[in-house]
């Protein structure tokens, strides 16, 4: 084939021509696609990776950065805040990921089941924490959870005996998790919902007759059927808790005091982009990004392999057996 | 996504009666309560948790003919804050829009080499967690001059939901018939004024579901601009609404929330008209 090129240069050009005849169009349809995802997707994406093994730092100037190898990666092990971060990351995670699934799993369950104006309301209610502005909804639950007199949770609370306080000071964890779950319910409710409507209806018919009760119904057929829906949700929905940081910014910003409610991402974008001291450290902070990026690599290499991520996405997958 | 027809009144469980009703109505209240408080507390000078102190007033609102009236606005009128928030927003609908189509349109219909790579490729990167892009963008922006401006932030914006649109686009070329692009292709018409004049009508629900979509994020997008456009010359109403906020414990609540709520308005208008597009996108997957 290559000495044939060499010998007809010709054929070689027509050859290129011929691709770009037939690829021409599709080049055109593609190229601001590419240049935005290589420029501003790609291009990020391997700069990261290249300054977590740099001390680039405003305090040194952007300029005056040096390769330091797995120095960074090493600074992370060695430092005594890694332990602190790393358990706060799995409590919030795991928390906050249990609440986003029962909360959905709750509401698609029991909106289906009642009338079909009724349960419209509500799945319409449960997404208007996610299209709210982060920092309107922050404001919200900031306020709700401020000291006495002002705080709503104190007031709402009082008649049961709870002790008023500043709940963002004193209880921190309580009202990131709600925050976090309060916005995550939805995605599981929404998909959890039409998964439960796909099911034949004939099933729930059948259960009737025999007299099944609403409660049997529910363990028996809508659960075992949602298998796969709860496990898709599970794993996306714990990868966007891993690296979301925004409402906790918002509200607590990683306090009270030194990394009280601190997770992995915000630890990297305090470092890097929003410190405290002033000294924005990239090169650490990438190091912590990367760190997070390989976890997301390994899970959503995990999660297309399970379920062919993009049909499932389109469509939950409803397996009657 | 395919939604079925409604369940026939009385639901499958009419046994139990008003039980799930209740149940809902309770595991809700929070966020009504959440909500109509904001409506609610813009009306009234001070607010005890939900008990109002004083009369009804329409001062909080002064903000709107007043730029004196709120330190963080520093003398500039909401109005350019507002317009800020709109050419951000817009500008990312339209280029998400038109940029994945484009490619939607090519990835479903033309083979070609790469197509399988920037498919799954684009939707590694999706999954990408945006901190780790943030700190490299701010690298990029400062290298070609596009830090601290809105047109930045806008392109940042616009790449970080290119991915999903990509995708989304794709699946609605993809349940159009072959033969409508055939027909216009044998009559001689060329791909791209094919899928100018015939594709693009045809995908109409798909265009206006993202562009909905991309139109909501990038009006309530909040830390792109808190990063990227820190001097706050083109200041957006998102990190208006955090920088009174982040005044701690002395806020003036009153008129905070008639910032919010005016804020949150248009989204919320925007929701009651096109509930079910918007639900049925976010069903597709959007990062929580």
């Amino acid at each position: 084939m290559v000495g044939q090129e060499q010998a007809m240069p010709s054929a070689r050009f027509s050859a290129i021509s011929g691709f770009w005849r037939n690829h021409g169009t599709a080049l055109f349809f593609m190229l601001p696609a590419l240049v935005v995802t290589l420029v501003l997707f790609l291009a990020p994406a391997i700069i990261t990776l290249g300054l977590a093994f740099t001390d680039t730092a405003t305090a040194t100037g952007l300029s005056r950065w040096e390769w330091i190898g797995w120095a960074n990666f090493e600074q992370l092990l060695r430092s005594s805040f890694t332990s602190i971060i790393l358990r706060n990351t799995v409590f919030y995670v795991s928390t906050t990921l249990a609440l986003n699934i029962a909360l959905g799993l709750g509401l698609a369950i029991l909106s289906v089941h009642v009338r079909e104006g009724p349960g419209r309301f509500f799945r319409a209610l449960w997404l208007l924490p996610r299209i709210t502005p982060s920092v309107v909804y922050a404001l919200m639950w900031v306020w709700a959870s401020a000291s006495p007199p002002f705080g709503i949770i104190n007031q709402v609370l009082a008649p049961f005996g709870v002790e008023p306080r500043a709940w963002l000071s004193t209880d921190p964890w309580l009202i990131v998790i709600m925050i976090n779950g309060f916005v995550g319910a939805s995605f599981g409710m929404i998909v959890f919902t039409s998964a439960i409507q796909s099911i034949p209806e004939d099933l729930f018919r059948a259960a009737r007759v025999d007299g099944a009760s609403a409660w049997q119904i529910v363990r028996r057929i809508t659960l075992p059927l949602l298998r796969w829906p709860i496990l898709f949700v599970f794993v996306y929905q714990a990868m966007s808790l891993l690296a979301s940081y925004e409402y906790i910014l918002l509200t607590t910003d990683g306090g009270p005091g030194l990394y009280g409610t601190e997770v992995w991402s915000l630890w990297a974008f305090h470092t890097a982009l929003n410190s405290y001291y002033g000294n924005l450290q990239f090169g650490l902070g990438a190091a912590m990004a990367t760190v997070l990026v390989l976890i997301g690599i390994v899970v959503s290499a995990s999660l297309l392999r399970l379920f062919h991520f993009g049909s499932l996405v389109s469509e939950p997958r409803v397996e009657i057996s | 996504m395919t939604v079925r027809e409604p369940m026939p009144s009385g639901g499958r469980f009419s046994v139990l009666g008003l039980a799930p009703y209740l149940v809902l109505g309770l595991v809700s209240l929070p966020l009504i309560i959440l909500f109509g408080w904001l409506l609610y507390s813009s009306f009234f000078s001070r607010m005890e948790g939900l008990t109002p102190i004083g009369g009804f007033t329409l001062d909080n609102w002064r903000f709107l003919w007043n730029p004196n009236s709120v330190q963080q606005l520093a003398g500039r009128s909401i109005w350019v804050l507002t317009f800020n928030t709109f050419i951000f927003a817009i500008s990312v609908a339209l280029l998400v829009v038109l940029i994945s189509s484009m490619a939607g349109y090519a990835l479903s219909r033309l083979a070609f080499p790469g197509r399988r790579t920037f498919l799954s490729g684009v939707l590694i990167l999706h999954s990408f967690p945006s901190v780790t892009l943030l700190i490299a963008t701010f690298i990029v922006l400062r290298s070609i001059g596009l830090f601290d401006q809105l047109l930045g932030v806008i392109l940042v914006k616009a790449a970080f939901e290119i991915p999903f649109g990509v995708w989304i686009m794709k699946g609605f070329f993809d349940t159009v018939p072959w033969e409508l692009e055939m027909a216009a292709l044998v009559d001689g018409a060329g791909r791209i004024r094919t899928w100018w004049r015939v594709m693009m009508p045809l995908v109409k629900p798909g265009i206006l579901a993202l562009g909905l979509l991309s139109f909501v994020t990038g009006w309530n997008e909040f830390l792109l601009p808190f990063i990227f456009m820190p001097s706050g010359s083109q200041e957006t109403l998102s990190t208006l609404v955090r920088s009174i906020l982040g005044e701690g414990r002395f806020v003036d609540y009153g008129l905070l929330t008639a910032v919010g709520l005016y804020y949150v308005a248009p989204i919320l208008v925007l929701f009651v008209l096109a509930q079910d597009q918007l639900m049925r996108i976010y069903g597709g997957g959007v990062k929580g």
